[in-house]
């Protein structure tokens, strides 16, 4: 059992939660992840660690299906049932050159871990921070302080430009040579910021957000087609070559149990009402 | 002569049991237990001792069921093997100790796993009486709660050692919980012989995933000995096109779901699995038919596709028949070659027939596509239960440990690998075999373990 020591609400359905996990928070690593079983008859979910203290671990995450929620209604005290880890290829130390950031929503809650780690490493980033609207900004201090550059955009235009974060790449791609993009947000924005940059052969890694239920290489419920293999994103991952990932297989991939989630929430629904 | 018939195991009705989890085979009442037991001749040379990979002293349980004393039964088997519950349930007893027993020959030997079982089911859930040495205050680690570091764990606990388990997953048991069905091995019977470990003093950790909450180096410097009992965890894929598509699944996820995360009972529980109604399930090794057996309990009609005939299905003779009288379908000589689907989803299996060639390096006859002989099998949910290999992530947070070209730890004749202090046994070792070929890997290692701390 984990405790939560302490929680925050800092969007929307949007919450940053602080658990006591001495040996993750000692163990973890830019690129790393945690699986999560929120209570006994829970499930396994992946979820992003934003930051690491002496004895705790900074987990963000969104609420969207039956198990965000309930951990999202959890109290200050409160017991979590598991948390494993930390999991996932750890991002390489390596001096890229120029590197632009695109992070699309909760995916600033990864960007942030990962930018940290790309500036010590001595890279000049470039960050496109993309909300649908204002009030879903995240961290934009955080990128901020770690980037050259800051540019945000939202759907609606009610901060930043107006447009989306592709809009902002392809200008900052003809302003300046760029040796890296990493791109961390939705499955759609992934494939968009890919797409635009492969004609470009600029290395564009992403972060994939696959389904998973082991989180330890053994399932397979995570893979993903990629050039002519199949890799497993929760341990060749989360971060991967967004030229090489087959998007046609992984979209469909991510709303497998769509119908099932929606089932879970309802129940859960009525049971509170 | 004529020899009495073994007493057969009473099973739930295949009708019946097609609509539940329960176990299928449903033990020996006390007395068929001792009808079996006084079929067994008492060799004065007994040779079924030399088919058990633990060396239990299958004579004298049995004699002890003959008379009647089956505490002291139990406690005969618990010398060699502190998990009878389990391998009389899932050992494949008709290749080993039954296969070594003298009435072997007539077709008839004496039905020792059933008689293991028996005593276990009978005994366990006493008060328990191990006795152990004292305890001595060293730690060792053992990696992995599958059956070979549960055994390692038992045996060293036995010793006095102060045995920390690790695993990765939220529960303790591997293959035995994660994989093996509740129909066939009840989940009760599997944490209460872990529990029973646990009072022998055993700490179980769970949630630590050793390669990246630990490394191999920094449980080094906490204890004086460690075994690597991770098991082959990987699934192999067909690599096959279509294989992404929604719908087919590893036979890993399949039973990882279903058992460990109990998704038959969705939405009491939150992990989801679908519910195929046309399923294929690809292999023919105990793990296909564990796969196969459990679509069915889960509704579908399931079709079994092998690349080879029957003679060469690697999976037990009783798993194939239970498979069969539950309503599966064997479609042998039969290979996929690719999966068609609509909207993302699986459709169909494209499959080519086979016909036998000459033995391979193995001795297996080599199948040969038949030309021109592609056809489709119609299905929504694809299992792909081919194998299994080595969990990579060991060796990627441990350059140094020396591995094959396959993924396998490389050992010597004491179950030691180039790190000294390190021991490995099990399907991380040999490649996937049976449990208790790797409860006997455990053991053995435990016995190095503790010569490799006492002289060092």
């Amino acid at each position: 059992m984990y405790e939560l020591v302490d929680k925050e609400l800092i969007a929307p359905e949007i919450w940053k939660i602080k658990v006591r996990a001495p040996h993750i928070a000692k163990a973890y690593k830019p690129g790393n992840f945690v699986i999560v079983l929120p209570h006994e008859r829970g499930e396994r979910i992946p979820l992003t660690v934003f930051d690491t203290d002496e004895e705790n671990i900074y987990i963000v995450f969104q609420e969207v299906g039956k198990s965000t929620r309930l951990l999202g209604k959890m109290n200050v005290g409160d017991q979590i049932q598991d948390v494993m880890g930390p999991t996932g290829h750890e991002f390489p130390s390596q001096k890229f050159g120029n590197v632009v950031l695109v992070a699309g929503g909760v995916g600033a809650a990864t960007a942030v871990p990962l930018g940290r780690h790309l500036h010590a490493c001595g890279n000049k980033i470039t960050t496109i921070l993309g909300a649908r609207n204002k009030g879903l900004v995240l961290f934009e201090k955080e990128l901020e302080s770690i980037s050259e550059k800051l540019i945000i955009t939202t759907d609606d235009g009610s901060y930043g430009t107006k447009g989306l974060v592709t809009d902002a790449l392809k200008e900052v791609l003809s302003a300046k040579s760029t040796d890296l993009v990493i791109a961390i947000g939705p499955a759609r924005m992934m494939k968009a910021v890919s797409d635009l940059t492969k004609p470009t052969s600029i290395k564009t890694l992403v972060s994939l957000n696959s389904i998973m239920v082991c989180g330890t290489g053994m399932c397979g419920a995570c893979r993903v087609g990629y050039g002519e293999t199949t890799v497993l994103t929760c341990i060749d991952g989360p971060e991967l070559d967004g030229h090489l990932v087959d998007w046609d297989t992984l979209l469909p991939r991510l709303n497998m149990y769509k119908e099932e989630e929606t089932l879970s929430l309802s129940l859960m629904e009525k049971e509170s009402r | 002569m004529a020899f009495k018939d073994r007493v057969p195991m009473p099973e739930q009705d295949p009708r019946l049991r097609i609509t539940n989890f329960d176990e299928v085979a449903l033990g020996y009442t006390e007395e068929q237990a001792l009808t079996e037991a006084s079929r067994c001749l008492q060799c004065p040379n007994p040779t079924c001792v030399e088919g058990c990979p633990v060396g239990i002293d299958i004579k004298s349980f049995i004699a002890f069921i003959q008379q009647g004393k089956f505490t002291q039964g139990y406690y005969k088997i618990k010398e060699k093997n502190n998990f009878p519950a389990m391998t009389g349930r899932v050992c494949p007893q008709e290749t080993q100790c039954e296969a070594s027993c003298v009435l072997a020959k007539t077709g008839k030997p004496i039905a020792i796993g059933r008689l293991e079982r028996f005593l276990a089911d009978h005994e366990m859930y006493k008060p328990q009486q191990i006795e152990t040495e004292k305890k001595n205050g060293i730690p060792v680690a053992c990696v992995g709660t599958g059956p070979a570091s549960l055994a390692a764990a038992g045996d060293l606990a036995k010793k006095g050692y102060e045995v920390h388990l690790f695993e990765a997953l939220h529960l303790p048991g591997g293959v035995l919980s994660y994989g093996i069905p509740e129909f066939r091995l009840p989940k009760k019977i599997v944490n209460h012989e872990i529990m029973l470990l646990s009072d022998l003093g055993v700490f179980i950790h769970t949630d630590v995933i050793v390669g990246k909450t630990y490394t191999i180096r920094q449980l080094l410097k906490d204890f004086k000995a460690m075994f690597l009992g991770t098991g082959a965890g990987a699934p192999l894929l067909l690599g096959v096109p279509g294989e992404n598509l929604n719908g087919i699944l590893t036979a890993n996820e399949f039973l990882i779901r279903v058992n460990l995360m109990k998704a038959y009972r969705f939405p009491e529980f939150d992990t989801p699995i679908k519910r195929g109604k046309e399923v294929v399930v690809v292999g023919a090794g105990n793990v296909a038919m564990d796969a196969a057996r459990t679509a069915r309990r889960l509704g579908a009609n399931v079709t079994i596709v092998y690349r080879r005939s029957r003679a060469e299905m690697p999976a037990r003779a009783e798993e194939i028949e239970h498979a069969e009288e539950e309503g599966i379908h064997m479609k042998l000589l039969t290979n996929p070659i690719a999966f068609r689907g609509k909207d993302g989803w699986v459709r169909a299996a494209e499959v080519i027939s086979m016909k036998l060639g000459n033995p391979d390096e193995r001795g297996r006859r080599r199948p040969i596509p038949i030309e021109g002989s592609n056809h489709k099998i119609p299905c929504d949910q694809v299992i792909v239960a081919i194998g299994t290999t080595p969990n990579p992530i060991l060796k990627h947070s441990t350059p140094d440990l020396l591995v094959t070209s396959h993924g396998n730890i490389v050992v010597d004749e004491h179950y030691q690998t180039n790190i000294p202090g390190v021991f490995a046994g099990g399907d991380i070792v040999t490649g996937s075999a049976t449990v208790i070929e790797a409860l006997g890997a455990g053991k053995k290692a435990a016995i190095y373990m503790d010569e490799f701390i006492r002289g060092a």
